[in-house]
């Protein structure tokens, strides 16, 4: 049935429950408690009453309607004839993408949710609808995270940036870009341009932030609408401090974001201001929701969030009544995914040697357990991993399995089979994110944690601790162009370095970096909030969140070796003419950090909690709480191209080890070993997550698929059980990757997991194809 | 040395570590407080069942042309550790060797050069609840009393050829003294996993499978013989350490040969893969 007729089909038996029930007597109490007729909504029958039906509260839902699901993966079903329609109208795309980049851009219109008419693949067979633009594969412009993006990201990919959007945003409207330069200081851009720190979203879309856009189908516009206003109320009776007047105009944009919503999607022909009121409407609202907040935030990760256990509820029922089988429901959750893999941001050719791949997290968390001890393991946690069969192995959306030792056998068994043949799920440790998070988390971007629905963090990228600790050896200096960056202090005298000496110069370095380090992300938070405020995404929260600000660090293992090798070895330095150290010495062996050994280990676990108590002591914009990752996306190789000769042998230019990972080749005893140092790292110091890479070789392996599979998942559960916070998990065989490198259209689809997310290998830089490959292979 | 891809890998071929090591022949230190270990991994997940910390003890008598550890055949080769420091390393390990049903397995080199050592090493894994396996030839195994085999759960057993001129040509020394371990082994009933390295043109001839086929076969204590392709993997050791590798144009077997000979286990009755 083509969607227009099921919506007007809907349209005509309007809503009972408007929104509108404004005269309220007691506004205060609508705040907690919206209308009791929300209670007899019919979209609701068959679903288990709660609270939910009178708070916004998603979980509850969730909670009171989940069917666990314990069996294999037996039941599930091929991809439809109408799916395979839409998937092959997409190959050309893809294909030609491989070769081309960027396909298509309009350049003249800055896009926002109804800016552009409604885009279709192939109509009569798509089931899900919506685009960002009006076509697949067009790229809208998003310029007021910054012009100067924009415009480098499209002359990059051979367009003409458009005069009048120009003089738009160069005249009469100012970016987040622009607000972030005002507030800099000369400190912070001497960071900025010396590489110590890097990737701060002050030119672009902040990201990492995710919207509840389960919320759109549970309650539909409406509802959400009449819940802000209760909101609003009380904030029009407080007295009107910079803090409230700011929280009464987001919350105004917020409201005003749910309109456009609404007619965003009415343009596609549906009535969302009502709540879903079958399966299909409960996979197409979430997913316009997801889709408002695509087409006006180019964040640097736009993750979906937890759908499929609250997508399966609507499943649930309408294979209950018949009115869905398995290959439909198959079909909601393959059509949304192949949505949510045409997902296209303009960027920059830096941008993406920061990131590279194009990627834009649009992760997804499956699996886990609840406060009860109950598995959220659905059947459409499986349908989810399905697509990878289905579809192809692909980047996107970012799997992610949050891994319990207590998860049923069966769903573990599949997650390692769908591991084994795509390389394309991430596995984070469940047991220790729930104590934090709860059990209606989600992942945003790779590994960072947030309740969902009232929490969003302030993005911060991170700072290269090695370049820290070269400044810290040459008195402030950069090792490379010579200049002053950090503050004027002695530089480390004599000839050998002294583990000591070099340890108290290091925490002062470092307590100057945290301090520009928190500074600089004040300035950019203030900015984005003013210039580029994630209307539709905040609106898909309470208005009441928790707000963490997320620092991050890169080197860590490069740091930990450099101290371990002044330490335990005799390291030398090497001046130049001007007395600058660039280069060192070694004598002797030293623990070095990914072999289990304690030596190490603790000098890498000190320093992460050394780092983040320092960040610490600085007040963050909005009192956001302080967190720290451990995690290098893949500008691991960027940072270590930026970075000069380090203590512990390793030469300018060459990439440091990614996220929390060893130096690659310095991890000799083994994937334990590695593991378990990994492991040793603190999560209550890096509660934005600790990302770690693991590539297998499945070939010298003699043990029969069952028997791995079983070995797998028993590894899986004692990493976890060891602390072990994140595990992307690579079955490759390195000749595949070599022979992807010479012959890039054999393999489109080969997937590989880099640090924290999914990346198709061919879409790397040779730079990074070459850095993946040259990687541990653990096995060989 | 430091440019090498293995540098710093246990590839490392820092040669004589020990160099006061006494000779390996003639070794024999009946306390054990000392051992020369060339290395050691984490992760295996080929020498034996479950997840295993494999422990490659240096000296061997055996010069197997295919050798691809060269770098183990004297004590020498490996560092001097006391046994406290190998015990502990260990137990850093334990707990998770115990969750993913694995275990210690001593290779090398030759585990039973080292009688004393790997027989307390083995005895300290017992204590820590873990599997234990002895990766040996079986050139030694008249060296391993029963108190010793009590600490070894599993035997992974190096038959390298039948035909005794193969034999001495693939590993210079007899094959009398693993058939001897072999077969008191089975009167013990001690678990086996029988190895047999097939290398094309030096240990593929039909007749000499058949012979450890049909020898294997009745040993009800035999639980696997896994044939392990030769692989060129170990050659550049060989180059490295100035050695001269007769084996550089040797291909490895084929899946066909491979299939064959793991064939020929079956037909006689043995569960090979």
């Amino acid at each position: 049935m083509p969607d227009n007729a099921i919506a007007a089909e809907r349209s005509a038996e309007k809503p009972k429950q408007q929104a509108g029930k404004q005269e309220m007597k007691d506004r205060r109490a609508e705040a907690s408690h919206t209308p009791e007729a929300m209670a007899s909504v019919n979209e609701w029958a068959g679903f288990a009453p709660g609270r939910w039906q009178t708070t916004v509260d998603v979980r509850d839902f969730i909670q009171r309607n989940v069917t666990s699901y314990e069996g294999d993966e037996a039941f599930l079903s091929s991809p439809t004839e109408r799916t395979k329609a839409v998937w092959a109208k997409l190959q050309p795309y893809f294909q030609e993408e491989i070769r081309k980049g960027v396909l298509d851009v309009d350049a003249k219109t800055p896009s926002s949710m109804t800016s552009h008419a409604p885009g279709y693949i192939d109509r009569d067979n798509e089931v899900i609808v919506g685009l960002q633009t009006d076509a697949p594969f067009r790229r809208a412009i998003m310029p007021y995270g910054g012009l100067r993006m924009v415009e480098a990201g499209l002359k990059a990919a051979g367009f003409e940036p458009d005069p009048i959007v120009h003089e738009t945003f160069t005249k009469y409207r100012k970016t987040h870009n622009d607000g972030v330069f005002d507030a800099y200081t000369p400190e912070i851009m001497a960071c900025r341009r010396s590489h110590i720190i890097t990737g701060l979203p002050d030119s672009y879309g902040r990201g990492r932030i995710i919207g509840d856009y389960r919320r759109v189908a549970l309650y539909g516009t409406d509802k959400l609408l009449a819940a802000k206003r209760a909101e609003r109320a009380l904030l029009d009776a407080k007295w009107p401090t910079d803090d409230v007047i700011r929280e009464r105009e987001e919350l105004a944009e917020q409201m005003r974001a749910l309109v456009d919503l609404a007619g965003m999607a009415k343009n596609y022909g549906f009535d969302i201001k009502r709540p879903a009121a079958d399966a299909r409407e409960a996979v197409q609202w979430t997913y316009f929701g997801y889709l408002g907040a695509i087409k006006e935030a180019n964040g640097a990760a736009m993750s979906i969030g937890r759908i499929s256990t609250f997508l399966d509820i609507y499943i649930e029922r309408d294979l209950k009544s018949g009115a869905l089988d398995e290959a439909g429901a198959q079909e909601l959750i393959d059509q949304l995914v192949q949505k949510l893999r045409i997902v296209r941001f303009l960027r920059t050719p830096d941008y993406d040697a920061l990131f590279s791949g194009d990627p834009y997290w649009a992760t997804e968390c499956v699996g886990g357990m609840d406060l009860n001890g109950r598995p959220l393991v659905t059947r459409t946690s499986f349908r989810m991993l399905h697509t990878l069969t289905n579809l192809g192995p692909a980047p996107e959306p970012n799997m992610t399995v949050l891994w319990s030792r207590q998860l049923p056998d069966g769903f573990k068994r599949y997650c390692i089979k769908v591991s084994a043949e795509t390389s394309s799920i991430q596995y984070e440790n469940d047991d220790l994110m729930r104590p934090y998070w709860g059990d209606d988390y989600g992942i945003a971007c790779c590994v960072s944690a947030m309740r969902i629905g009232n929490q969003m963090q302030f993005f911060g990228a991170r700072v290269n601790l090695g370049k820290c600790l070269l400044y810290a050896i040459n008195g402030g200096r950069d090792e490379i162009s010579g200049e002053q960056v950090g503050p004027a202090a002695s530089p480390v005298l004599g000839d050998v370095l002294d583990y000591d000496d070099v340890m108290t110069k290091f925490d002062a370095m470092m307590e100057w970096l945290a301090r520009t380090y928190v500074h600089a992300m004040n300035c950019i938070h203030y900015m984005h909030d003013k210039y580029y405020y994630e209307r539709l995404e905040m609106a898909l929260h309470d208005q009441q969140i928790l707000r963490t600000m997320a620092f991050g660090i890169a080197g860590l293992s490069v740091v930990a070796d450099s101290l371990s090798a002044i330490k335990h070895a005799k390291v030398r330095s090497i001046r130049r003419d001007d007395g600058l150290i660039v280069s060192y010495e070694i004598t002797g062996d030293y623990p070095q950090y990914g072999n289990n050994d304690d030596r190490v280990d603790s000098i890498a676990a000190d320093l992460v909690s050394t780092f983040m108590k320092k960040i610490r002591k600085h007040p963050t914009y909005r009192n956001a709480v302080h967190t720290q990752s451990v995690l290098t996306i893949t500008s691991n190789v960027v940072y270590g191209r930026n970075t000069g000769d380090t203590p512990d042998g390793r030469k300018a230019g060459e990439p440091f080890a990614p996220g929390a990972n060893p130096m690659h080749g310095r991890d000799s005893h083994g994937w334990l070993a590695s593991c378990l140092s990994v492991a040793k790292l603190p999560y209550a110091d890096a509660q934005d997550g600790i990302s770690y890479t693991v590539s297998i070789t499945p070939s010298l392996n003699r043990l029969d698929q069952g028997e791995k599979i079983k070995q797998a998942v028993k590894v899986m559960d004692t990493y976890c059980g060891q602390g072990g916070f994140h595990m992307n998990l690579n079955v490759l065989n390195r000749d595949t990757l070599l022979d992807a490198m010479e012959h890039p259209d054999k393999y489109p689809q080969l997937t590989i997991r880099v640090s924290g997310y999914a990346v198709n290998f061919v879409r790397l830089t040779r730079e990074q194809q070459m850095d993946v490959i040259s990687r541990t292979f653990h096995g060989e | 040395m430091a440019d090498e891809p293995w540098a710093h890998s246990r590839y490392d071929l820092q040669q004589a570590r020990s160099p006061d090591a006494p000779e390996t022949a003639s070794f024999n230190d009946p306390r054990g407080d000392v051992g020369w270990i060339h290395s050691y991994e984490t992760g295996s997940t080929l020498d034996g069942p479950g997840i295993r910390v494999v422990v490659f003890m240096s000296g061997c008598l055996l010069r197997c042309l295919y050798c691809h550890n060269p770098d183990t055949w004297h004590l020498k080769d490996g560092t001097q550790v006391p046994f406290e420091r190998a015990r502990t390393a260990l137990e850093a390990y334990a707990a998770p060797l115990r969750a993913m049903d694995g275990g210690l397995t001593i290779s090398g080199g030759e585990p039973l050069v080292q009688l004393h050592f790997t027989k307390r090493l083995f005895a300290a894994a017992k204590e820590m609840g873990l599997h234990t396996a002895l990766d040996t030839s079986g050139f030694l195994g008249a060296r391993a009393d029963d108190e010793y085999l009590r600490q070894v759960d599993l035997v992974l057993l190096d038959i390298k050829s039948w035909d005794p001129e193969t034999y001495r040509r693939a590993v210079g020394q007899e094959i009398r003294p693993t058939i001897q371990f072999a077969e008191r082994l089975a009167a013990l009933g001690k678990p086996v996993w029988v190895r047999f390295v097939l290398v094309p043109g030096l240990t593929d001839d039909p007749a000499n499978v058949e012979g450890i086929a049909r020898f294997v076969a009745p040993m009800k204590n035999v639980e696997w013989v896994e044939v392990l392709p030769f692989h060129q993997m170990g050659a550049f050791k060989w180059k490295a350490m100035g050695l001269n590798y007769e084996l550089s144009d040797t291909p490895s077997p084929s899946p066909d040969l491979v299939a064959r000979v793991i064939g020929q286990f079956r037909e006689a009755g043995c569960r090979a893969r």
